[in-house]
Order: C-alpha cells, then structure tokens, then sequence
C-alpha cells in the first residue's frame, strides 16, 4: 500500500487555476457579455477643458427613433470619489466642466449608430474658463479655482520635519540637491473599460457587471448614485483583463451604464473605447520633485529633503493619498533619522490621475536612488556599498512609525549583485563601435496592502467563507477581484495547503455580491496578504470541524486525529477514514457546513500620528526589491537598449513561484516602459496620446530577458509568511536604468522618459561643451 | 448593403448575412457570438483580435467580414482537439504567458500561425512574430517561454 500523505503546493510552480479558460477564450469579460435586447450606451464628452456649463440641450437628440434614454448632469446631483473626504466628481459634469473629455451627457439608444447620432445631436453651451494644463499655472495666485475650498487649486498641502534636517545637512560630508521631472503615465491595461448595468423595474433593483477592482467601492458608489438601498443593488466583477490601479476606484463609466439603466427601464452596455479608457485616465500624475540628499564619508545617510508636486488632474481621485505615500515612503527602505518633506497635490484641468502600480512611491524612489547614486560616483563608493551602509535591522519601527517586521533588502542585494556580476564587470563591459555599455543598480520597495481601509468600518479588514456539502468539494467564497494577478489561485493554494488537499478538490467563487462575502478589492498589493490570511483562518476553521467529526466517528479525541488530507486517522495503525466519509459524518450536526475565516491587522502596523495623513504607509509587510540594468547607448543615434536585468524580489515567501516571477518581471516591464517610452501628451487640453501608438507602449521586440531571484525572508505575519509581489519591484526599475546610462555616458537624466530625442540631445550639448572646454562632460 | 458572406470558421461551413460595413471582429463577437477574440483598441495597435486567415494572422479589426468569403478563418476557439487545449494553449497556460488573459487570443493565435509556418523558430523569429501585439502584464518574458514551449509539445505531436 502507497504511503498516504498530505499533499502540499505552496512552493511549487502553480499554473493559475483559470487559465484554461483563458486560453480556450472561454474566459467572459465584460465586453462578452452579450444579451439580446441590450441597449447601447453611449457618452458625450465635453470639448472643453474648463468652462461653466450654460445648458445641455438634448431635444433634438431625444426626438431620434430608438433612443431609450438620455442621461445628464441634472439627473445625478450626488458626488462619487474613493475617499470619503473628496466625493467631488459627479457622474455626469453638473455647474462646471474640468478637463476635456469629462462625460457631460450619455444616450442610451437601439444600436451604437443611434446612439452615436443622437450624441451629434447635444448642444452644449457654455462660459469658458481659463484653463491649466501644468500644476504651476493652477497653483498661480489669481487661478480660478477648479473646485471650492481649494486655495489655488491645492487639494492637499503635506508638510512633516522628523529629525532636525538642517543640522544632518551641517554633519554630513557631501550634501547635494537634484531636481527630476516625470511624466505622466497611464496604466492602459489591455481591456478598455466596459460596464453592463441591467435594471428590475418590476423589483427595483440594479444588477451591474463591470470592469473593476473594487466591486465593493463600486456598490457604495451605486447607492449613492442612484439613491438606492444597497439591498436592492448586485454587483457582479467578470473576468477583468488588468487594473495596474486604474479600476481601484468607481469609475464614471459604470456609474452612467447604471443611471441610463435605470431611466430606460432595461440593460445597458457601455463600452468606451480606447481613446476614452485613457481620457478616464487615473494614471500616474506628473511629478516635479526637488531632492536633496546628506551624506557622511562610510556612506550613511545623514538627513533629506524632499519637495513634491503632483499633477493631479481635474477631481481629488485618490490624490490625498498619492501625495502621502510620495512622503511616508521615504522611508521604511533605508534607516532614516532626518526626513523633511514637502508635498503638493495640485488640481489642474487634465484628466485626473489615480492609483498606478506603485501608488506614489515610483517617482520619489527615482529621485532618491538616481541622486543616492549620483553622490556614490562622486564619493567613489560602490552604490551598492552605500546602500549596504544604509540598512535597516528589522524588527523596528520607522522615525514615521511605520512597522517593519521582515527586511530581505541585503539578501535582494546580494543576489543582483551576484548575478549580474557587477564587481567583475562593472567598469569593464566591451564597448561596440559608437555604443557604450554600462551596469546600473537601484532598489525598492512596497507594502502588503495598507493596514488601515479607505472605509473604515471596524469589520474585519478580510473576510472568506468555505462551503462543504454532501459532494465533498471545497467551495472558497471571496469577494477577491483577481483582474489576472492570480489572487483566485493564490487563495485555492492556501486552503488546499491547510487542509492537506489537492487543489483539484478546490473550487474558488469570487465577484458576486450577491454571494460572495465582501472585499475591500484589489489595490496596494493587499489581497494575498490580507485576504490569503483569512482563507487560512476559514480552513484552519474547517480543519477543526472534520477532525471533531473524524474523532467522534472513530471514537478517538480530536488531538489523537491526524490529517492527511485525503485521510482522517488515529495513528498511525489506524485504517482511518476517507475524506469523504469525514464529510458525511460532519454533515450529520449541521447539515451543510460553512465555515468563516478571517484577517485583521495589528494596531501596531497602523501608522503614527506625528503628522496629518501619517497613517498613510502604515502596512502589516513590506516588500523588498534590488535591480541590475545592463545597457546599450548607442551614441550616434541616442537609442537605449536594455540588455538584460537582474531583479530580486523579498516577498516573504513565495507561494507560487510562476506567479511570483511573472508579476516581478511584469512590475519591472512596467517600469522600463515608464522610463523608456511612456509619457501622456496635450494639446489645448487634447490627449494627443490617447491610442496605443502615440502612448509608446513597449513591445516583445523592445524588451529584454529578465531574470528573477526570489528572496524569501518569511514574514511573521504573512500567510505562511508571504508579502506583496506585484508592485515592489517596479519602481528600481527607473533609476537603476538612469544609473545604467550614467555608468555607460557619464550623463545623467532626471527627467523621464529617456526618450531617444532626450538622450541625443544631452549627447549633443556634451559635445558642443567638450569642443569648448577639455576634459568637459556632464 | 447586406450580402450572404461564406466561410469556413473554426472548421464548420457557414453562411450570413452581413452588412458590407462589419469588420470581422465585430461578425465573430456580435454575430457570431465568438467572444473569445477582443477588442482592444481602435484599429490595429495592440494585437488582441488577431485571427488566423488561411493560417495567416490577420488583425480582425482592419478587416470586413466581406473579403473572407470563401476563406477559412480560425479563432481561440478552434484550437482545443476533443477538448484539449493545444500545443499552444497549453505553453501560455502552464508557463505562464497568459495573466489578466485578454491578450492572449491574440497571442495565441499569432504563435500558433507562426508555429504553423515554421514549427523550429528561434527566439527572434518569435519576437518579431509576436511584435505587433500588446501585453501589458508579462513583460514578455513568459510569453516567449511558452511559444518555445509549445514548440517543444509540437514537435511530440501535439497540433499548435
């Protein structure tokens, strides 16, 4: 007889559990679904950029046979927005227009060529507004205010000192300051935004489908919308293909499919198209950031400064949140002790910025490796010496009060540095015939979803149930939105760990309101953490309910029962029992058993209170990331070619290791196309970049091999010791491809992308400068 | 003008009407009812709503379903044998190249119409196969695994 024993997956290489249906194209998104009698849904958008709204005239547009419905500014006068403290964005632009391409009015009509005709037939007048495209014309002294009670047009003014910076200025033995530019960049995930909103006239109630995140953010918003009871309001989240953090927020688009939905009395589909998912934007804002940086001679970081401004678009978004992260996670990567920063998220009339991958920390990380770098070649120190003298011991808690419990940074250090073998190479890579080539180091680093929710309301932060009926398979019920991160397979491992099963006897139910238990969503890399840590507890729970059934059947004490997943004993000379007959014994109590696992973090993980909005931050892990850039510059024409990159991730421990390295490589692409290539452009207020040719977005042929070494620190409270793995590693990306082509050049690029033209032109200046002076350069 | 369009799709003879104006993405998904093959963009930048023409990827959305009249046309759909996924299908699934999966249709196809021109590519014969479709959560990387991969499948006999 075969040995039977418990069966395990974390640690393995998981294929997720949906992809069949991926590849098959059975997968449905939005988009799919497809149902005989749906009206099409259109919006018009306004031309403008800022202007007070006059009127909107629908008659001519209401008149057109086949339309069902015409929706405006005056049938919604509730505001939406994810924070409860900013709810200033209407469905429908009321009063005021503030960015070029806000929806003003939607039709919903027979067929998309009705409705698009009767979008010709809205007549909007209004009174034009100055209106501003940067954050320094909005901040100007006599700007119009884009919204009340926003002194010029600052939605919210950071500021904290801890330390006393000017006096680890006066110690340190190199004190430089840089000024760096990054352009704004959109997620532009591969599904364009869709919302499919059906409407029970007879039982007043609202179904909607759509493209989220946060199916849960998005049925407060409906309620609040419509004015309905949340009761009477389902929201259902289909396959979604990507977020990066655009869809971490409702978004108009599902709101105006509800709210055309309801006054057609039937369903409603919206699909917008490409150019109007980047006019809905939520991208990540253009950041100007002022850096200066203390060091003392063995390398130690004696103090920083740090000024920050954000172009934050048109509404307040999640921008209060955006500019906090940008100052509290300076630190919690290297040991700070004095830290001043100045944070300001302007109001301007773009489209407004949102949660990209990275929330807030990707361009200050820039700046701070970039300059850390920089100082290093000026001291000559190794950079990865400088930042090996910068370390943190965990366990600790930050000058800003933020809990560090596991700490792989030396370790992610250690393992690029190994691999990419930068003491022998660096310095010495062959250069070709007008190419130059050189190595670049940076690091970073993310939380594990944020330990406080933007709504706080004292439940737990995760919640899963199992189900196990007279079948004997294990129903996992999460409101988890996997949008392809794999947190559906993610949570299937884990019960299927605890409980000693195959994953095949595993089933996950995810994105039903009407079934699933409630989820915060997907954002801040918070759903393994959190929600893994729940689904544990919910099979831990089920664990402890068959072994009392096993024992009373084998009339032995639960603390005699061994688990073997597929068999129940008491001992080793035991025959046992089958897992099924475990069932049937448990179902004889209670009939169908459901069981409830959940996760809250700890007060101490929560931030401090040294500044307002210090508990943005605050999380229960942090994830640690190191990078190695090899490139190319060709000198003649200023294209950059990445060779190859390095990259070491800490994330506590990996559950599933294929997931784990696609996500890593998948944050660090994303980093080389913000570097590289990707930069939102206007024109009056235009997006000129608004498809995915002008917005560079890098293909197959442009992007290199990147190799992962996954470092594992264990966490002491992450699920069997896991922290976040998507977000981490994007944000050294940048720098260490800046610092690459400082190695290769000597010149350094503060401002992103590093677009060929950029690279060329600095090329150019250096040899106009040379020619004047010997032994120049930058 | 509507006309009677002709094709063989997904290996079954079939015949509708279509208006002259329908691109073929739009017959597959709102005629047809083939969700598989997406919309991403609008017109012939990412890649998603690639299909196989005579074996040829072809971008759906710069095509009318008109001019593939008398033509065999493959989607997603057609790949899986007695309900078993393809040499490629099985590459993106156990590798990894597929994530969000809105992509990967497109991928798939645009692989499995190189693998059957050319079942040996190299690494750059895949890149430059695959170089007009978007991923925007891979970075690539897996994605060129799993058409070598596939490669590997094909040559023990599986179909792509």
């Amino acid at each position: 007889m075969n040995e039977i024993v418990a069966a395990h997956n974390i640690g393995d290489y998981v294929p997720m559990i949906d992809g069949p249906e991926k590849v098959s194209g059975r997968a449905k998104y939005t988009a799919d679904l497809i149902l005989p009698g749906t009206l099409a849904g259109h919006i018009f958008r306004s031309p403008y950029s800022h202007a007070e709204i006059l009127e909107v005239d629908i008659a001519e547009a209401a008149k057109l046979p086949g339309v069902k419905a015409i929706v405006t500014g005056a049938d919604c006068d509730k505001g939406f927005g994810v924070l409860p403290i900013a709810r200033t964005e209407y469905p429908l632009a009321r009063e005021r227009v503030r960015y070029r391409g806000e929806p003003v009015a939607a039709v919903a009509a027979v067929d998309d060529a009705t409705a698009k005709e009767a979008l010709r037939r809205i007549k909007l007048k209004v009174r034009e507004l100055p209106a501003y495209q940067t954050a320094r014309e909005a901040m100007a002294p006599d700007a119009v205010e884009l919204h009340k009670h926003r002194p010029k047009n600052i939605e919210r003014d950071v500021f904290f000192e801890l330390g006393d910076v000017a006096a680890a200025f006066a110690e340190a033995d190199l004190v430089r300051e840089g000024t760096y530019n990054c352009a704004e960049v959109c997620q532009n995930q591969m599904e364009m935004h869709a919302a499919l909103a059906d409407y029970d006239v007879v039982r007043d109630r609202m179904t909607v489908h759509a493209s989220t995140q946060v199916p849960y953010y998005v049925h407060l918003m409906l309620a609040q919308i419509l004015d309905m009871d949340m009761s009477r309001i389902r929201v259902v989240k289909p396959h979604v293909g990507g977020g990066f953090g655009c869809r971490t927020e409702t978004l108009n688009v599902e709101l105006i499919a509800a709210l055309l939905a309801r006054k057609a009395g039937g369903c409603v589909r919206i699909m917008v198209n490409r150019e109007e998912t980047f006019i809905t934007h939520r991208g990540r804002p253009e950041t100007d950031i002022k850096l200066k940086i203390g060091i003392k001679k063995d390398g130690r970081i004696a103090g920083v400064e740090c000024e920050c401004i954000q172009r934050g678009g048109a509404h307040s978004g999640y921008g209060v949140v955006t500019i906090l992260y940008a100052g509290s996670m300076l630190y919690a990567i290297y040991d700070l002790h004095h830290v001043k920063y100045v944070g300001k998220r302007v109001l301007t009339n773009t489209p407004p910025c949102g949660a990209f991958r990275g929330h807030g920390t990707v361009d200050i990380r820039f700046a701070f490796e970039s300059l850390l770098d920089q100082m290093a070649h000026e001291m000559d120190i190794d950079p990865i010496a400088v930042r090996r003298a910068n370390y943190l011991k965990a366990p600790t808690f930050t000058d800003n009060d933020l809990m560090v419990n596991s700490y792989g940074l030396p370790e992610c250090v250690d393992w690029v540095e190994k691999e990419s073998s930068w003491k022998t190479r660096r310095g010495k890579l062959p250069n070709g015939k007008g190419v130059k080539k050189g190595l670049g180091f940076a690091c970073s680093h993310y939380i594990s979803g944020a330990s406080k929710p933007v709504n706080w309301t004292g439940e737990p932060h995760a919640t899963v149930k199992i189900k196990v009926d007279f079948d004997g398979s294990i129903v996992v019920l999460s409101g988890a939105a996997d949008i392809g991160q794999g947190s559906t397979t993610i949570l299937a491992q884990s019960v299927a760990e605890v409980l000693g099963l195959d994953l095949s006897r595993v089933r996950v139910v995810t994105g039903d309101s009407e079934v699933v238990p409630k989820d915060n969503g997907s954002y801040s890399s918070r759903v393994t953490f959190m929600v893994g840590n729940a689904a544990i507890d919910a099979a831990n729970n089920l664990k402890a309910v068959l072994i009392a059934a096993a024992a009373r059947k084998l009339e032995a004490k639960p603390s005699e029962i061994e688990c073997l997943g597929e068999l129940y004993r008491a001992g080793a000379q035991d025959k046992g029992l089958t897992f099924s007959e475990v069932v049937t014994e448990a179902l004889k109590d209670t009939g169908t058993i459901t069981v409830t696992g959940n996760y809250s973090t700890i007060p101490e993980s929560h931030g401090g209170k040294k500044y307002r909005g210090s508990a943005i931050g605050g999380t229960m892990g942090y994830s640690y990331s190191a990078q190695v850039v090899e490139v190319s510059v060709d000198e003649e024409t200023g294209v950059v070619t990445i060779d190859k990159v390095w990259v070491a991730h800490d994330c506590g421990r990996a559950l599933n290791r294929l997931t784990v390295e696609g996500q890593v490589q998948g944050s660090v692409w994303m980093g080389m196309g913000q570097a590289m290539s990707e930069e939102t452009g206007f024109h009056n207020g235009l997006m000129l970049t608004a498809n995915m040719l002008d917005y560079r977005v890098p293909t197959i042929q442009d992007s290199p091999p990147i190799e992962v070494g996954i470092v594992e620190s264990i966490d002491p409270h992450g699920p069997f010791g896991a922290k976040e793995a998507g977000e981490g590693s994007l944000a050294a990306f940048l720098p260490a491809l800046t610092n690459a082509i400082a190695d290769a050049t000597g010149l350094r690029f503060n401002d992103l992308p590093v677009t060929p033209d950029r690279v060329f032109a600095l090329l150019e200046k250096r040899t106009r400068e040379v020619g004047r002076k010997p032994n120049g350069g930058s | 003008m509507a006309r009677l369009l002709s094709l063989t799709l997904n290996g079954r003879a079939r015949t509708d009407a279509v208006r002259d104006n329908v691109l073929l993405l739009d017959y597959l998904r709102e005629i047809v009812g083939l969700t598989g093959t997406k919309t991403g963009c609008d017109g012939g930048e990412c890649g998603a709503c690639t299909v196989l023409v005579d074996d040829a990827p072809r971008l759906s959305c710069l095509t009318l379903a008109a001019t593939v009249s008398g033509r065999r046309v493959d989607t997603i759909e057609s790949l899986a044998v007695d309900g078993r996924l393809s040499a490629v299908q099985r590459g993106f699934h156990e590798k990894l190249g597929s994530q969000c999966g809105y992509c990967t249709p497109g991928f798939i196809m645009a692989s499995a119409g190189l693998l059957r021109r050319n079942p040996h590519p190299t690494e750059d014969e895949i890149r430059e196969a695959l170089g007009s479709n978007i991923c925007r959560c891979t970075g690539y990387v897996k994605i060129i695994e799993a058409v070598k991969y596939a490669a590997d499948l094909c040559a023990e006999g599986l179909s792509p």
